[in-house]
């Protein structure tokens, strides 16, 4: 073990040789951040055995288990530590190669190659990492946002009997989320891609006792397999187009290998995007995320907001260079994302349930990067990706601190209502003044207004689609201008829904029940640090990325923003970029239809939000909220938004229901008629035979010889003729 | 010479044969399988005149196991007669369907 960690340790220190000219990077440990959540896994998933076994002694012998001062089981204690710890230590080294990546000015990717994992012929792939300017931002956010979601979950997970389970799925979860932004090869990312898929399953269908969210964890992995199919078959093509599945040969050969707007570079793209689509929750494979909220909270803050479900964002930025060279599949990537956005945004309209609103707000948001990244801003679609990590996961993680004071006020009554129902809410602003405050700040940074992070972000996306639709020679004009439409109103709606459900869960007076509300109570410190310092990171997280034309005016916020991001990037980007300059020349300086500029447009659109959010506060505030169990059925428009456009019972209609029968058919006419009557069918045969034959059997010995004698006649008789 | 002695052999076989298939008394079809046997016994004799001794040190065999068969058959039928009192074989009906 030693050795063999020695070896691994050499050949990480012997990494290529980067860039000419600027100073050379040197990689600190890149492995270690990898494996320290697999350790944390193998630690807390040992503990995790450990009390299933004492659970079951306990069970058997019919005792109770044996538990600390603190009421809880012994095995409980060390994943508090060992899960965020974990997590802390990879954040750290993951700083480490930042600070030293932000000397260097790295040009090329660094790519570090430990052993081969599989070859065979010319084509061999390896166990092999790359840091570059992408790569290290994912890895930021995974283990940064990803640390904070683990301290919350300390406080959030700390009743539950499956604690140290918990964890080690969470940590897992690291592990192949940072296998999938760190590999240096599409198979060693679909590794990745497929672990955290496992991962999402796993903790989906955490609660496993209950059917409905088993049932919902079932959903997610079978939607992402359609999605994974795609990915499948875009690799395949690769290899026979490249011979080789690396990134850095793929993307240095790519404009040699493939036309510009080809049939084979839209075939792989459109696979990749099918892929991506499955795993960021794109329509039509958006269905899955939605369910998904039947995990715990924290689960859908960092799998279903912050991290896994960027992962299509990240692969479509990734393979940049072949989605330039394919215009198509650039369309199909922004419509898809801009009508996702669009469309989602919408059904969060009339969403009661507090995750459902945030789940439908993720799958719109995500809409919106896809947008991005479609429209050939790669560094935009990646900025939305980051800014979203923030306020999103800050959402989630509030909504679970306002879950869990609303499940202990309905546990200290003992009701059975909806901990979740926002018509159960109401008024907990006094109750939980912080989780209300940072909550309140996430909801103005998703809803775009200046200067919080996703005016920065969704402004940049939505100006380069305004941009693209009014460029010299862009492909399909018309059709990016509808795209910019939409994405503006996809805006305004996004300002509506959030402030809808802050008014509701925060504000007005409060509706869970006299007793009840005596119980509520603000999250513990544990709870509302990471919601503070997530609070801190959506307020300054957009100025990391802010356009060269709004730095020239005050929206800029003069010294206290950049450009950083986009110029980070730009290593990762500029061959996509060249790409596009070369065949679809520069992106317009005004919008198309009305005109006007960036920064016109930036403070129409930010004041637009801001009107939006102030009118939808005094709009609701002024509605009359009932409790859940009072509410009655929505009618007309508002039914077909409430339940979801019927989108799940389409799909039940044409899809699952004709599988099922299709199933039934091969199950009970093919497999239990035709095959079972096949091999039953010999045995009888076998049975009646040997029964009819039988009755040869008189007893009679006369019989017997008669019988010897003829027979040995016969053969005699036969012989001499 | 030879002739006469293989119609012989061939004569007494069939008799034996029929007796085992017509008969039901146990010792009779007993001493008509000792017929059968013998008739063989007779060929050997007569065949080993043209393919030398052969055929006559068989017949040693042959009258050896017949012997011994002789002895367990007897047994067995002894013992049949008494549990059922008869020899007739169309009382043991126990082996068969």
């Amino acid at each position: 073990m030693h050795a063999s960690l020695a070896v691994i340790l050499f050949q990480g220190g012997q990494a290529a040789p980067a860039a000419e000219g600027a100073a050379h990077f040197e990689p600190f440990y890149p492995w270690l951040i990898v494996l320290l959540p697999l350790l944390g896994f193998v630690i807390n998933g040992v503990l995790a055995l450990r009390h299933a076994v004492a659970s079951a002694d306990a069970v058997r012998a019919g005792g109770e288990l044996d538990l600390d001062e603190g009421g809880r089981p012994s095995t409980h204690t060390l994943p508090s530590l060992v899960g965020p710890g974990v997590l802390l230590l990879a954040f750290a080294i993951t700083l480490v190669n930042f600070s030293r990546m932000l000397g260097a000015h790295l040009e090329a990717p660094e790519v570090i190659r430990y052993w081969t994992w599989m070859a065979t012929g010319t084509f061999s792939v390896d166990v092999a990492l790359q840091l570059d300017q992408l790569s290290m931002i994912m890895m930021m956010i995974v283990t940064g946002v990803g640390f904070l979601i683990h301290v919350f979950s300390v406080g959030y997970m700390k009743d539950d009997p499956g604690y140290p389970r918990y964890f080690a799925y969470l940590n897992l979860f690291i592990f192949f989320m940072l296998v999938l932004v760190m590999g240096a090869n599409y198979p060693l990312m679909f590794v990745g891609w497929e672990g955290v898929g496992l991962c999402s399953y796993l903790l989906i269908g955490f609660w496993f006792s209950d059917r409905e969210k088993s049932d919902a964890g079932k959903k997610a992995f079978i939607v992402n397999r359609i999605g994974d199919l795609g990915f499948l078959v875009a690799m395949f093509y690769l290899y026979t187009t490249f011979g080789t599945l690396d990134f850095e040969p793929i993307f240095a050969n790519a404009e040699a290998a493939l036309i510009y707007g080809g049939g084979l570079v839209t075939a792989i793209t459109l696979f990749f995007f099918l892929g991506a689509a499955g795993k960021s929750a794109q329509m039509p494979l958006y269905v899955w995320l939605p369910d998904a909220m039947a995990g715990p909270t924290p689960v859908s803050a960092l799998i279903h907001a912050a991290t896994m479900v960027t992962a299509g964002v990240y692969l479509v930025a990734r393979s940049s260079v072949l989605f330039a060279l394919s215009p198509i599949a650039s369309a199909t990537v922004a419509g898809v994302g801009v009508f996702t956005a669009l469309f989602a945004a919408t059904i969060a309209l009339k969403q009661n349930d507090i995750k459902k609103v945030l789940a439908y707000s993720t799958v719109s948001q995500l809409g919106y990067m896809f947008v991005g990244v479609g429209v050939g801003a790669y560094s935009a679609g990646i900025f939305h990706l980051m800014t979203h990590a923030f306020f999103k996961a800050l959402l989630f993680l509030g909504a679970g601190a306002v879950i869990h004071s609303m499940h202990v006020a309905y546990h200290s009554t003992h009701s059975h209502e909806d901990a979740q129902d926002m018509r159960n809410m109401g008024g907990l602003r006094k109750h939980m003044p912080i989780t209300c405050a940072t909550m309140w700040i996430a909801t103005l940074a998703i809803a775009g207004i200046w200067p919080l992070a996703g005016f920065f972000s969704k402004d940049e996306i939505i100006w380069q689609v305004a941009a693209f639709g009014g460029a010299a020679s862009a492909p399909y004009p018309a059709l990016y201008t509808v795209f910019w439409l939409i994405a503006l109103a996809a805006a305004m709606l996004t300002a509506f829904y959030m402030t809808r459900m802050m008014v509701m869960t925060f504000h007005g007076e409060n509706r869970s029940g006299a007793e009840e509300e005596k119980a509520l109570h603000e999250a513990p410190a544990v709870m509302w640090a990471p919601l503070a310092v997530l609070a801190v990171l959506s307020v300054v997280g957009g100025w990391l990325n802010v356009s060269e034309h709004l730095r020239e005016t005050l929206l800029g916020l003069g010294p206290l923003t950049s450009g950083w991001l986009h110029e980070w990037l730009h290593p990762i980007t500029q061959q996509a970029q060249h790409i596009q300059e070369v065949n679809l020349g520069v992106l317009a300086e005004s919008a198309p239809m009305f005109g006007g500029g960036e920064v016109v447009w930036a403070v129409l659109s930010g004041l637009a939000a801001a009107a939006v959010v102030a009118a939808s506060f005094r709009f609701v505030g002024a509605q009359k909220h009932v409790p859940a169990a009072q509410d009655v059925e929505p009618t007309g428009f508002a039914k077909v938004l409430y339940n979801k456009w019927y989108v799940d019972e389409l799909y039940d209609r044409i899809i699952v229901q004709p599988i099922l029968t299709m199933s039934r058919f091969c199950w009970k006419v093919i497999d239990a008629g035709i095959i079972d009557g096949i091999a039953n069918g010999v045995g009888w045969t076998a049975r009646g035979l040997g029964w009819a034959v039988s009755f040869l059997q008189t007893g009679t010995l006369n019989t017997y010889a008669f019988i010897l004698t003829v027979g040995v006649l016969v053969i005699l008789g036969v012989s001499i003729l | 010479m030879i002739t006469e002695a293989l119609v012989l052999s061939a004569f007494l076989f069939v008799l034996g044969t029929f007796g085992v298939l017509v008969r039901r008394n146990a010792i009779i079809m007993f001493l008509c399988i000792e017929l059968q046997l013998n008739a063989v016994n007779l060929s050997f004799v007569a065949f080993s005149r043209i393919h030398g001794m052969d055929g006559q040190i068989f017949v040693f065999f042959v009258m050896t196991v017949a012997a011994a068969e002789a002895a367990v058959g007897l047994a067995i039928i002894i013992s049949i007669f008494r549990h059922y009192e008869t020899v007739n074989v169309n009382n043991f009906k126990l082996l068969r369907w």
